[in-house]
Protein backbone atom coordinates (compact mmCIF):
# COMPACT_ATOMS: atom_id res chain seq x y z
CA UNK A 1 0.00 0.00 0.00
CA UNK A 2 2.93 2.30 0.50
CA UNK A 3 3.52 3.06 -3.10
CA UNK A 4 6.76 4.88 -3.77
CA UNK A 5 5.07 7.83 -5.49
CA UNK A 6 2.99 8.95 -2.47
CA UNK A 7 5.95 8.33 -0.16
CA UNK A 8 8.10 10.62 -2.21
CA UNK A 9 5.32 13.21 -2.14
CA UNK A 10 5.09 12.96 1.69
CA UNK A 11 8.83 13.32 1.97
CA UNK A 12 8.71 16.40 -0.27
CA UNK A 13 5.97 17.95 1.88
CA UNK A 14 7.92 17.21 5.04
CA UNK A 15 11.04 18.82 3.62
CA UNK A 16 8.99 21.89 2.74
CA UNK A 17 7.62 22.03 6.28
CA UNK A 18 11.09 21.74 7.71
CA UNK A 19 12.23 24.60 5.51
CA UNK A 20 9.32 26.75 6.69
CA UNK A 21 10.12 25.90 10.26
CA UNK A 22 13.76 26.81 9.81
CA UNK A 23 12.73 30.16 8.29
CA UNK A 24 10.38 30.84 11.19
CA UNK A 25 13.11 29.92 13.64
CA UNK A 26 15.43 32.33 11.87
CA UNK A 27 12.91 35.14 12.16
CA UNK A 28 12.34 34.29 15.79
CA UNK A 29 16.03 34.39 16.59
CA UNK A 30 16.33 37.73 14.80
CA UNK A 31 13.46 39.10 16.82
CA UNK A 32 15.04 37.74 19.95
CA UNK A 33 18.35 39.40 19.11
CA UNK A 34 16.56 42.66 18.49
CA UNK A 35 14.65 42.34 21.75
CA UNK A 36 17.81 41.71 23.75
CA UNK A 37 19.45 44.67 22.05
CA UNK A 38 16.50 46.80 23.00
CA UNK A 39 16.50 45.49 26.54
CA UNK A 40 20.20 46.25 26.75
CA UNK A 41 19.77 49.80 25.53
CA UNK A 42 16.79 50.61 27.73
CA UNK A 43 17.28 52.13 31.14
CA UNK A 44 20.29 50.82 32.99
CA UNK A 45 23.11 51.22 30.41
CA UNK A 46 22.00 54.77 29.71
CA UNK A 47 22.06 55.62 33.40
CA UNK A 48 25.47 54.00 33.60
CA UNK A 49 26.73 56.09 30.66
CA UNK A 50 25.25 59.19 32.20
CA UNK A 51 27.07 58.43 35.45
CA UNK A 52 30.36 58.11 33.61
CA UNK A 53 29.63 61.35 31.76
CA UNK A 54 28.79 63.42 34.81
CA UNK A 55 31.80 62.16 36.76
CA UNK A 56 34.07 62.88 33.78
CA UNK A 57 32.75 66.45 33.55
CA UNK A 58 33.68 66.96 37.19
CA UNK A 59 37.13 65.48 36.69
CA UNK A 60 37.60 67.75 33.66
CA UNK A 61 36.43 70.78 35.62
CA UNK A 62 38.91 70.31 38.45
CA UNK A 63 41.84 69.26 36.26
CA UNK A 64 41.45 72.13 33.81
CA UNK A 65 41.21 74.81 36.49
CA UNK A 66 44.63 73.71 37.67
CA UNK A 67 46.20 74.29 34.26
CA UNK A 68 48.50 77.29 34.41
CA UNK A 69 47.30 80.15 32.13
CA UNK A 70 50.68 80.21 30.38
CA UNK A 71 49.90 76.76 28.98
CA UNK A 72 46.39 77.47 27.71
CA UNK A 73 47.50 77.17 24.08
CA UNK A 74 49.04 73.71 24.56
CA UNK A 75 45.93 72.76 26.55
CA UNK A 76 43.83 73.66 23.56
CA UNK A 77 45.95 71.71 21.08
CA UNK A 78 46.23 68.65 23.30
CA UNK A 79 42.48 68.51 23.98
CA UNK A 80 42.08 68.82 20.25
CA UNK A 81 44.31 65.80 19.66
CA UNK A 82 42.64 63.86 22.43
CA UNK A 83 39.11 64.51 21.15
CA UNK A 84 40.14 62.70 17.96
CA UNK A 85 39.70 59.53 19.99
CA UNK A 86 36.51 59.53 17.95
CA UNK A 87 38.73 57.48 15.61
CA UNK A 88 37.62 54.49 17.72
CA UNK A 89 34.18 54.74 16.09
CA UNK A 90 35.78 55.27 12.70
CA UNK A 91 37.96 52.15 12.97
CA UNK A 92 34.93 49.99 13.71
CA UNK A 93 33.12 51.44 10.69
CA UNK A 94 36.11 50.88 8.43
CA UNK A 95 36.81 47.39 9.79
CA UNK A 96 34.31 45.00 8.09
CA UNK A 97 35.43 42.77 5.21
CA UNK A 98 32.81 43.85 2.66
CA UNK A 99 32.72 47.27 1.00
CA UNK A 100 29.81 49.48 2.01
CA UNK A 101 28.78 53.10 2.40
CA UNK A 102 29.48 52.85 6.14
CA UNK A 103 32.98 51.56 5.45
CA UNK A 104 33.75 54.55 3.21
CA UNK A 105 32.43 56.93 5.88
CA UNK A 106 34.69 55.17 8.37
CA UNK A 107 37.65 55.50 6.00
CA UNK A 108 37.13 59.27 5.65
CA UNK A 109 36.75 59.64 9.42
CA UNK A 110 39.97 57.67 9.97
CA UNK A 111 41.88 60.07 7.69
CA UNK A 112 40.41 63.18 9.36
CA UNK A 113 41.02 61.93 12.88
CA UNK A 114 44.56 60.79 12.00
CA UNK A 115 45.45 64.29 10.74
CA UNK A 116 44.29 65.59 14.08
CA UNK A 117 45.95 62.99 16.25
CA UNK A 118 49.38 63.31 14.66
CA UNK A 119 49.09 67.06 14.07
CA UNK A 120 47.70 67.79 17.51
CA UNK A 121 50.24 65.85 19.54
CA UNK A 122 53.22 67.01 17.47
CA UNK A 123 52.28 70.69 17.61
CA UNK A 124 51.70 70.37 21.37
CA UNK A 125 55.11 68.76 21.78
CA UNK A 126 56.69 71.57 19.71
CA UNK A 127 55.06 74.18 21.92
CA UNK A 128 56.01 72.48 25.18
CA UNK A 129 59.60 72.10 24.00
CA UNK A 130 59.79 75.90 24.02
CA UNK A 131 58.64 76.21 27.62
CA UNK A 132 61.98 75.43 29.21
CA UNK A 133 63.41 77.30 32.13
CA UNK A 134 66.28 79.40 30.76
CA UNK A 135 69.27 80.73 32.54
CA UNK B 1 39.95 40.23 22.63
CA UNK B 2 37.22 39.81 25.22
CA UNK B 3 34.78 42.61 25.86
CA UNK B 4 35.84 43.14 29.46
CA UNK B 5 39.52 43.31 28.53
CA UNK B 6 38.87 45.97 25.90
CA UNK B 7 36.68 47.89 28.36
CA UNK B 8 39.54 47.77 30.84
CA UNK B 9 42.06 49.01 28.26
CA UNK B 10 39.68 51.84 27.31
CA UNK B 11 39.66 52.80 30.99
CA UNK B 12 43.48 52.86 31.00
CA UNK B 13 43.38 55.14 27.95
CA UNK B 14 40.89 57.46 29.70
CA UNK B 15 43.19 57.75 32.71
CA UNK B 16 46.09 58.55 30.37
CA UNK B 17 44.08 61.42 28.88
CA UNK B 18 43.28 62.79 32.34
CA UNK B 19 47.00 62.62 33.17
CA UNK B 20 47.77 64.49 29.94
CA UNK B 21 45.65 67.43 31.08
CA UNK B 22 46.89 67.12 34.64
CA UNK B 23 50.50 67.50 33.42
CA UNK B 24 49.73 70.96 32.06
CA UNK B 25 49.51 72.40 35.57
CA UNK B 26 53.20 73.29 35.27
CA UNK B 27 55.66 73.61 32.37
CA UNK B 28 57.95 71.08 34.06
CA UNK B 29 55.39 68.28 33.98
CA UNK B 30 53.69 69.24 30.71
CA UNK B 31 55.94 67.27 28.37
CA UNK B 32 55.40 64.14 30.43
CA UNK B 33 51.68 64.81 30.20
CA UNK B 34 51.83 64.89 26.43
CA UNK B 35 53.53 61.48 26.42
CA UNK B 36 50.62 60.16 28.53
CA UNK B 37 48.24 61.56 25.90
CA UNK B 38 50.07 59.82 23.05
CA UNK B 39 50.18 56.55 25.03
CA UNK B 40 46.45 56.81 25.76
CA UNK B 41 45.66 57.31 22.08
CA UNK B 42 47.86 54.36 21.07
CA UNK B 43 46.17 52.09 23.62
CA UNK B 44 42.71 53.21 22.48
CA UNK B 45 43.47 52.57 18.81
CA UNK B 46 45.20 49.22 19.30
CA UNK B 47 42.38 48.00 21.53
CA UNK B 48 39.82 48.90 18.87
CA UNK B 49 41.85 47.24 16.13
CA UNK B 50 41.86 44.03 18.19
CA UNK B 51 38.06 43.88 18.58
CA UNK B 52 36.32 41.10 16.62
CA UNK B 53 34.36 43.58 14.43
CA UNK B 54 37.55 44.83 12.83
CA UNK B 55 38.72 42.22 10.35
CA UNK B 56 39.93 44.17 7.32
CA UNK B 57 42.92 46.43 7.83
CA UNK B 58 44.07 47.74 4.46
CA UNK B 59 41.73 50.71 4.37
CA UNK B 60 42.55 51.63 7.96
CA UNK B 61 46.28 51.49 7.28
CA UNK B 62 45.92 53.70 4.19
CA UNK B 63 43.77 56.16 6.14
CA UNK B 64 46.23 56.35 9.03
CA UNK B 65 49.18 56.82 6.67
CA UNK B 66 47.46 59.56 4.66
CA UNK B 67 46.12 61.43 7.68
CA UNK B 68 49.22 60.86 9.77
CA UNK B 69 51.55 62.15 7.06
CA UNK B 70 49.42 65.25 6.46
CA UNK B 71 49.10 65.98 10.18
CA UNK B 72 52.81 65.49 10.82
CA UNK B 73 53.77 67.72 7.90
CA UNK B 74 51.41 70.51 8.95
CA UNK B 75 52.37 70.39 12.63
CA UNK B 76 56.12 70.48 11.94
CA UNK B 77 55.96 73.36 9.49
CA UNK B 78 53.35 75.66 10.96
CA UNK B 79 54.54 79.02 12.27
CA UNK B 80 53.73 79.66 15.90
CA UNK B 81 52.00 82.92 14.97
CA UNK B 82 49.56 80.88 12.87
CA UNK B 83 48.63 78.66 15.81
CA UNK B 84 45.07 80.00 16.27
CA UNK B 85 44.01 79.21 12.71
CA UNK B 86 45.70 75.81 12.92
CA UNK B 87 43.71 74.92 16.02
CA UNK B 88 40.51 76.16 14.35
CA UNK B 89 41.24 73.97 11.31
CA UNK B 90 41.88 70.95 13.54
CA UNK B 91 38.57 71.53 15.34
CA UNK B 92 36.75 71.44 12.02
CA UNK B 93 38.28 68.00 11.31
CA UNK B 94 37.00 66.59 14.61
CA UNK B 95 33.56 67.94 13.76
CA UNK B 96 33.55 66.37 10.31
CA UNK B 97 34.88 63.07 11.67
CA UNK B 98 31.98 63.03 14.15
CA UNK B 99 29.53 63.55 11.27
CA UNK B 100 31.14 60.67 9.32
CA UNK B 101 31.05 58.29 12.29
CA UNK B 102 27.41 59.14 13.03
CA UNK B 103 26.56 58.54 9.37
CA UNK B 104 28.38 55.20 9.41
CA UNK B 105 26.46 54.22 12.54
CA UNK B 106 23.21 55.22 10.86
CA UNK B 107 24.01 53.21 7.72
CA UNK B 108 25.33 50.11 9.49
CA UNK B 109 24.02 50.05 13.06
CA UNK B 110 24.68 46.30 13.40
CA UNK B 111 28.44 46.91 13.57
CA UNK B 112 27.95 48.94 16.74
CA UNK B 113 25.24 46.73 18.24
CA UNK B 114 22.67 49.51 18.37
CA UNK B 115 19.92 47.72 16.44
CA UNK B 116 19.42 46.97 12.76
CA UNK B 117 18.89 49.19 9.74
CA UNK B 118 15.46 50.79 10.02
CA UNK B 119 15.06 49.71 13.64
CA UNK B 120 17.74 51.55 15.57
CA UNK B 121 16.97 51.95 19.27
CA UNK B 122 15.27 55.17 20.22
CA UNK B 123 17.91 56.27 22.71
CA UNK B 124 20.70 55.66 20.20
CA UNK B 125 18.82 57.70 17.60
CA UNK B 126 18.55 60.68 19.93
CA UNK B 127 22.24 60.46 20.83
CA UNK B 128 23.21 60.00 17.20
CA UNK B 129 21.22 63.06 16.14
CA UNK B 130 22.78 65.19 18.87
CA UNK B 131 26.34 64.03 18.14
CA UNK B 132 25.77 64.62 14.45
CA UNK B 133 24.32 68.10 14.94
CA UNK B 134 27.11 69.30 17.23
CA UNK B 135 29.72 67.76 14.93
CA UNK B 136 28.33 69.55 11.88
CA UNK B 137 28.08 72.88 13.74
CA UNK B 138 31.69 72.48 14.91
CA UNK B 139 32.76 71.75 11.34
CA UNK B 140 31.36 74.83 9.58
CA UNK B 141 31.81 77.10 12.60
CA UNK B 142 35.50 76.24 12.75
CA UNK B 143 35.87 76.80 9.02
CA UNK B 144 34.48 80.33 9.41
CA UNK B 145 36.80 80.94 12.39
CA UNK B 146 39.73 79.63 10.35
CA UNK B 147 38.89 81.90 7.40
CA UNK B 148 38.69 84.93 9.69
CA UNK B 149 41.94 84.15 11.50
CA UNK B 150 43.80 83.33 8.31
CA UNK B 151 42.57 86.59 6.79
CA UNK B 152 40.73 84.83 3.97
CA UNK B 153 37.67 86.90 4.90
CA UNK B 154 37.46 90.13 6.84
CA UNK B 155 37.69 89.77 10.59
CA UNK B 156 34.89 92.31 10.92
CA UNK B 157 31.65 90.89 12.27
CA UNK B 158 29.11 90.27 9.52
CA UNK B 159 25.75 91.48 10.77
CA UNK B 160 22.41 92.09 9.10
CA UNK B 161 19.03 93.14 10.46
CA UNK B 162 16.96 90.28 11.85
CA UNK B 163 20.02 88.07 12.22
CA UNK B 164 19.10 86.91 15.71
CA UNK B 165 15.64 85.91 14.50
CA UNK B 166 17.09 83.96 11.60
CA UNK B 167 19.51 82.15 13.91
CA UNK B 168 16.83 81.45 16.51
CA UNK B 169 14.58 80.13 13.73
CA UNK B 170 17.35 77.86 12.48
CA UNK B 171 17.89 76.58 16.01
CA UNK B 172 14.22 75.76 16.53
CA UNK B 173 14.02 74.11 13.12
CA UNK B 174 17.02 71.95 14.08
CA UNK B 175 15.31 70.72 17.23
CA UNK B 176 12.12 69.92 15.28
CA UNK B 177 14.16 68.00 12.72
CA UNK B 178 15.87 65.98 15.45
CA UNK B 179 12.44 65.01 16.82
CA UNK B 180 11.24 64.13 13.32
CA UNK B 181 14.36 62.05 12.70
CA UNK B 182 13.95 60.09 15.93
CA UNK B 183 10.33 59.35 15.05
CA UNK B 184 10.77 58.41 11.37
CA UNK B 185 14.42 57.31 11.16
CA UNK B 186 14.30 58.50 7.54
CA UNK B 187 17.44 58.87 5.47
CA UNK B 188 16.18 62.07 3.87
CA UNK B 189 15.46 63.61 7.27
CA UNK B 190 18.98 62.62 8.27
CA UNK B 191 20.45 64.36 5.22
CA UNK B 192 18.36 67.45 5.90
CA UNK B 193 19.56 67.46 9.50
CA UNK B 194 23.19 67.40 8.33
CA UNK B 195 22.66 70.28 5.89
CA UNK B 196 20.78 72.43 8.37
CA UNK B 197 23.39 71.86 11.10
CA UNK B 198 26.13 72.86 8.68
CA UNK B 199 24.24 76.06 7.85
CA UNK B 200 23.65 76.76 11.54
CA UNK B 201 27.35 76.45 12.40
CA UNK B 202 28.13 78.93 9.64
CA UNK B 203 25.47 81.42 10.75
CA UNK B 204 26.57 81.14 14.36
CA UNK B 205 30.18 82.29 13.87
CA UNK B 206 29.79 84.76 10.99
CA UNK B 207 28.62 87.68 13.19
CA UNK B 208 31.55 87.34 15.63
CA UNK B 209 34.53 89.61 15.06
CA UNK B 210 38.26 88.87 14.91
CA UNK B 211 39.26 89.95 18.41
CA UNK B 212 36.54 87.77 19.96
CA UNK B 213 38.25 84.76 18.41
CA UNK B 214 39.81 83.62 21.72
CA UNK B 215 36.28 82.96 22.94
CA UNK B 216 35.13 81.43 19.66
CA UNK B 217 38.08 79.05 19.47
CA UNK B 218 37.56 77.95 23.07
CA UNK B 219 33.85 77.49 22.39
CA UNK B 220 34.49 75.36 19.29
CA UNK B 221 37.03 73.38 21.32
CA UNK B 222 34.25 72.68 23.76
CA UNK B 223 31.80 71.74 20.97
CA UNK B 224 34.25 69.25 19.47
CA UNK B 225 34.36 67.57 22.88
CA UNK B 226 30.57 67.41 23.21
CA UNK B 227 30.36 65.99 19.67
CA UNK B 228 32.73 63.18 20.68
CA UNK B 229 30.59 62.71 23.76
CA UNK B 230 27.40 62.40 21.69
CA UNK B 231 29.04 59.77 19.51
CA UNK B 232 30.25 58.01 22.67
CA UNK B 233 26.67 57.80 23.96
CA UNK B 234 25.49 56.51 20.57
CA UNK B 235 28.07 53.75 20.52
CA UNK B 236 27.89 53.12 24.30
CA UNK B 237 31.63 53.70 24.53
CA UNK B 238 32.81 55.05 27.90
CA UNK B 239 36.20 56.10 26.54
CA UNK B 240 34.54 58.48 24.06
CA UNK B 241 32.16 59.74 26.74
CA UNK B 242 34.94 60.44 29.25
CA UNK B 243 37.27 62.05 26.71
CA UNK B 244 34.48 64.12 25.19
CA UNK B 245 33.46 65.35 28.64
CA UNK B 246 37.07 66.28 29.49
CA UNK B 247 37.51 68.25 26.27
CA UNK B 248 34.05 69.76 26.50
CA UNK B 249 34.56 71.09 30.01
CA UNK B 250 38.07 72.27 29.17
CA UNK B 251 36.78 74.37 26.28
CA UNK B 252 33.92 75.68 28.39
CA UNK B 253 36.28 76.79 31.16
CA UNK B 254 38.57 78.51 28.66
CA UNK B 255 35.58 80.32 27.14
CA UNK B 256 34.60 81.47 30.62
CA UNK B 257 38.12 82.72 31.40
CA UNK B 258 38.25 84.59 28.09
CA UNK B 259 34.85 86.20 28.66
CA UNK B 260 35.89 87.26 32.14
CA UNK B 261 39.04 88.76 30.64
CA UNK B 262 36.80 91.03 28.58
CA UNK B 263 34.10 91.51 31.22
CA UNK B 264 31.50 90.25 28.78
CA UNK B 265 28.96 87.47 29.00
CA UNK B 266 29.19 84.49 26.69
CA UNK B 267 25.74 85.44 25.34
CA UNK B 268 27.06 88.89 24.46
CA UNK B 269 29.99 87.36 22.55
CA UNK B 270 27.85 84.81 20.72
CA UNK B 271 25.35 87.51 19.74
CA UNK B 272 28.28 89.09 17.93
CA UNK B 273 28.58 92.46 16.25
CA UNK B 274 31.02 93.75 18.86
CA UNK B 275 33.22 96.57 17.58
CA UNK B 276 30.96 97.70 14.77
CA UNK B 277 29.21 100.62 16.48
CA UNK B 278 32.45 102.32 17.50
CA UNK B 279 34.03 101.82 14.12
CA UNK B 280 31.10 103.49 12.38
CA UNK B 281 31.81 106.74 14.21
CA UNK B 282 35.54 106.93 14.72
CA UNK B 283 36.68 109.12 17.57
CA UNK B 284 34.85 111.93 19.26
CA UNK B 285 35.03 115.63 18.74
CA UNK B 286 38.47 117.17 18.64
CA UNK B 287 40.41 114.00 17.95
CA UNK B 288 42.59 115.69 15.39
CA UNK B 289 43.75 118.62 17.48
CA UNK B 290 44.92 116.86 20.61
CA UNK B 291 48.62 116.71 21.14
CA UNK B 292 50.48 113.45 20.93
CA UNK B 293 54.09 113.12 21.92
CA UNK B 294 55.94 110.92 19.52
CA UNK B 295 59.55 109.83 19.66
CA UNK B 296 62.22 108.04 17.68
CA UNK B 297 63.91 104.72 18.35
CA UNK B 298 66.91 106.65 19.73
CA UNK B 299 64.69 108.46 22.25
CA UNK B 300 63.19 105.13 23.29
CA UNK B 301 66.62 103.52 23.64
CA UNK B 302 67.77 106.40 25.85
CA UNK B 303 64.73 106.12 28.13
CA UNK B 304 64.97 102.34 28.33
CA UNK B 305 68.70 102.33 29.07
CA UNK B 306 68.27 104.73 31.95
CA UNK B 307 65.34 102.88 33.47
CA UNK B 308 65.69 100.62 36.48
CA UNK B 309 62.76 98.40 35.56
CA UNK B 310 60.76 97.77 32.38
CA UNK B 311 57.53 95.86 31.90
CA UNK B 312 56.80 94.76 28.34
CA UNK B 313 53.13 94.43 27.34
CA UNK B 314 52.76 92.38 24.15
CA UNK B 315 49.57 92.09 22.09
CA UNK B 316 48.28 90.73 18.83
CA UNK B 317 50.23 93.39 16.89
CA UNK B 318 53.45 91.74 18.02
CA UNK B 319 52.29 88.44 16.54
CA UNK B 320 51.28 90.08 13.25
CA UNK B 321 54.67 91.79 12.94
CA UNK B 322 56.53 88.61 14.06
CA UNK B 323 58.37 90.90 16.46
CA UNK B 324 58.90 88.45 19.34
CA UNK B 325 62.52 87.56 18.47
CA UNK B 326 63.61 91.18 17.95
CA UNK B 327 61.80 92.08 21.16
CA UNK B 328 63.61 89.40 23.15
CA UNK B 329 67.01 90.56 21.81
CA UNK B 330 66.15 94.08 22.84
CA UNK B 331 65.15 92.86 26.31
CA UNK B 332 68.36 90.81 26.64
CA UNK B 333 70.47 93.87 25.84
CA UNK B 334 68.58 95.86 28.45
CA UNK B 335 69.15 93.11 31.01
CA UNK B 336 72.87 93.27 30.31
CA UNK B 337 72.68 96.99 31.10
CA UNK B 338 71.24 96.04 34.48
CA UNK B 339 67.61 96.84 33.73
CA UNK B 340 65.00 94.56 35.30
CA UNK B 341 62.75 93.31 32.48
CA UNK B 342 59.49 91.42 32.86
CA UNK B 343 56.51 90.69 30.61
CA UNK B 344 52.82 91.25 31.41
CA UNK B 345 50.20 89.17 29.60
CA UNK B 346 46.52 90.04 29.47
CA UNK B 347 44.20 86.99 29.35
CA UNK B 348 42.75 88.00 25.95
CA UNK B 349 45.97 89.23 24.34
CA UNK B 350 46.31 87.57 20.95
CA UNK B 351 43.83 85.39 19.14
CA UNK B 352 43.70 82.32 21.37
CA UNK B 353 44.17 81.61 25.07
CA UNK B 354 47.87 81.61 25.94
CA UNK B 355 48.88 82.83 22.46
CA UNK B 356 51.39 85.41 23.75
CA UNK B 357 53.00 82.96 26.16
CA UNK B 358 53.74 80.57 23.31
CA UNK B 359 55.21 83.30 21.11
CA UNK B 360 57.47 84.55 23.91
CA UNK B 361 58.50 80.99 24.71
CA UNK B 362 59.30 80.53 21.03
CA UNK B 363 61.59 83.56 21.21
CA UNK B 364 63.40 81.95 24.16
CA UNK B 365 61.97 84.18 26.86
CA UNK B 366 62.17 82.33 30.18
CA UNK B 367 58.69 81.73 31.57
CA UNK B 368 59.95 83.00 34.93
CA UNK B 369 59.93 86.50 33.41
CA UNK B 370 56.36 86.24 32.13
CA UNK B 371 53.47 87.20 34.40
CA UNK B 372 49.70 87.08 34.25
CA UNK B 373 47.58 90.18 34.79
CA UNK B 374 46.80 89.58 38.47
CA UNK B 375 50.40 88.78 39.33
CA UNK B 376 51.98 91.89 37.86
CA UNK B 377 49.35 94.62 37.74
CA UNK B 378 50.32 96.26 41.03
CA UNK B 379 53.98 96.45 39.89
CA UNK B 380 53.29 99.10 37.24
CA UNK B 381 53.15 101.87 39.85
CA UNK B 382 56.75 101.16 40.84
CA UNK B 383 58.01 100.62 37.29
CA UNK B 384 59.99 103.14 35.26
CA UNK B 385 58.91 102.15 31.77
CA UNK B 386 55.92 100.24 30.39
CA UNK B 387 56.74 99.13 26.85
CA UNK B 388 53.45 98.40 25.05
CA UNK B 389 53.97 96.55 21.79
CA UNK B 390 50.99 95.60 19.63
CA UNK B 391 48.43 95.84 22.42
CA UNK B 392 45.83 98.59 22.70
CA UNK B 393 42.40 97.98 24.22
CA UNK B 394 43.80 95.93 27.12
CA UNK B 395 45.68 99.02 28.33
CA UNK B 396 42.88 101.55 27.85
CA UNK B 397 42.12 103.35 31.14
CA UNK B 398 38.63 104.15 29.81
CA UNK B 399 37.72 100.62 30.92
CA UNK B 400 38.06 101.88 34.48
CA UNK B 401 36.85 105.48 34.16
CA UNK B 402 34.29 105.79 31.37
CA UNK B 403 31.00 103.95 32.01
CA UNK B 404 29.82 104.75 28.47
CA UNK B 405 32.77 102.97 26.86
CA UNK B 406 32.04 99.61 25.22
CA UNK B 407 34.98 98.13 27.11
CA UNK B 408 33.94 99.54 30.50
CA UNK B 409 34.56 97.04 33.27
CA UNK B 410 37.12 95.01 31.36
CA UNK B 411 40.14 94.25 33.56
CA UNK B 412 43.11 96.13 32.08
CA UNK B 413 46.85 96.32 32.61
CA UNK B 414 47.53 99.54 34.53
CA UNK B 415 50.36 100.69 32.27
CA UNK B 416 49.45 104.35 32.83
CA UNK B 417 50.81 104.06 36.37
CA UNK B 418 54.36 103.55 35.11
CA UNK B 419 56.59 106.64 35.06
CA UNK B 420 56.87 106.51 31.28
CA UNK B 421 54.76 104.61 28.75
CA UNK B 422 56.34 103.75 25.42
CA UNK B 423 53.65 102.77 22.94
CA UNK B 424 54.74 100.99 19.75
CA UNK B 425 52.02 101.38 17.15
CA UNK B 426 51.78 101.74 13.41
CA UNK B 427 49.19 104.52 13.35
CA UNK B 428 46.85 106.38 15.66
CA UNK B 429 43.98 104.09 14.62
CA UNK B 430 41.78 102.86 17.43
CA UNK B 431 41.89 99.26 18.59
CA UNK B 432 39.51 96.46 17.82
CA UNK B 433 36.78 97.73 20.13
CA UNK B 434 36.75 100.93 18.09
CA UNK B 435 37.47 103.08 21.14
CA UNK B 436 39.90 105.92 21.37
CA UNK B 437 42.72 105.19 23.82
CA UNK B 438 43.09 108.04 26.32
CA UNK B 439 46.59 106.83 27.07
CA UNK B 440 48.03 108.20 23.82
CA UNK B 441 47.50 111.79 24.97
CA UNK B 442 48.97 111.53 28.46
CA UNK B 443 52.05 113.52 29.38
CA UNK B 444 53.98 110.43 30.39
CA UNK B 445 53.25 108.61 27.11
CA UNK B 446 55.56 108.57 24.13
CA UNK B 447 54.29 107.07 20.90
CA UNK B 448 56.78 105.11 18.79
CA UNK B 449 55.20 104.99 15.36
CA UNK B 450 56.28 102.14 13.14
CA UNK B 451 56.25 98.42 12.54
CA UNK B 452 56.74 96.53 15.81
CA UNK B 453 59.59 94.38 14.56
CA UNK B 454 61.46 97.24 12.86
CA UNK B 455 61.05 99.42 15.94
CA UNK B 456 62.57 96.75 18.20
CA UNK B 457 65.50 96.30 15.82
CA UNK B 458 66.10 100.05 15.66
CA UNK B 459 65.93 100.40 19.44
CA UNK B 460 68.38 97.51 19.70
CA UNK B 461 70.77 99.27 17.29
CA UNK B 462 70.48 102.51 19.25
CA UNK B 463 71.19 100.65 22.49
CA UNK B 464 74.35 99.02 21.18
Amino acid sequence: MADPASLAQRAGELAGDAGDLARKLDELSQQLALATHQAASAGTPFVFELTVFVLAVFVGYYVVWRVTPALHSPLMSVTNAVSSVIIVGALIAAGPMSMSFAKIMGFIAVILAAVNIFGGFIVTQRMLQMFQRKK
Amino acid sequence: MSESLSAFLYLVASVCFIMALRGLSSPDTARGGNIYGIAGMAIAMLTTLATPQVVSYWMIVIGLLLGGAAGTYIARNIQMTALPQLVAAFHSLVGLAAVCVATAAFAAPEAYGIGIRGAIHGASLVEMAIGLTIGAITFTGSIVAFAKLQGLVSGRPLVFPGQHFVNAGLGILLILLIVLFVMTEGASVYALLVLLSLAFGFALIVPIGGADMPVVISMLNSYSGWAACGIGFTLSNSLLIITGALVGSSGAILSYIMCKGMNRSIINVIAGGFGTEGAAAPGGPGVGDRLVKSGSAEDAAFILKNAGSVIIVPGYGMAVAQAQHALREMADTLKKEGVKVSYAIHPVAGRMPGHMNVLLAEANVSYDDVFELDAINHDFASTDVAFVIGANDVTNPAAKTDPTSPIYGMPILDVERAKTVLFVKRTMASGYAGVENELFYRDNTMMLFGDAKKMCEEVLKALG
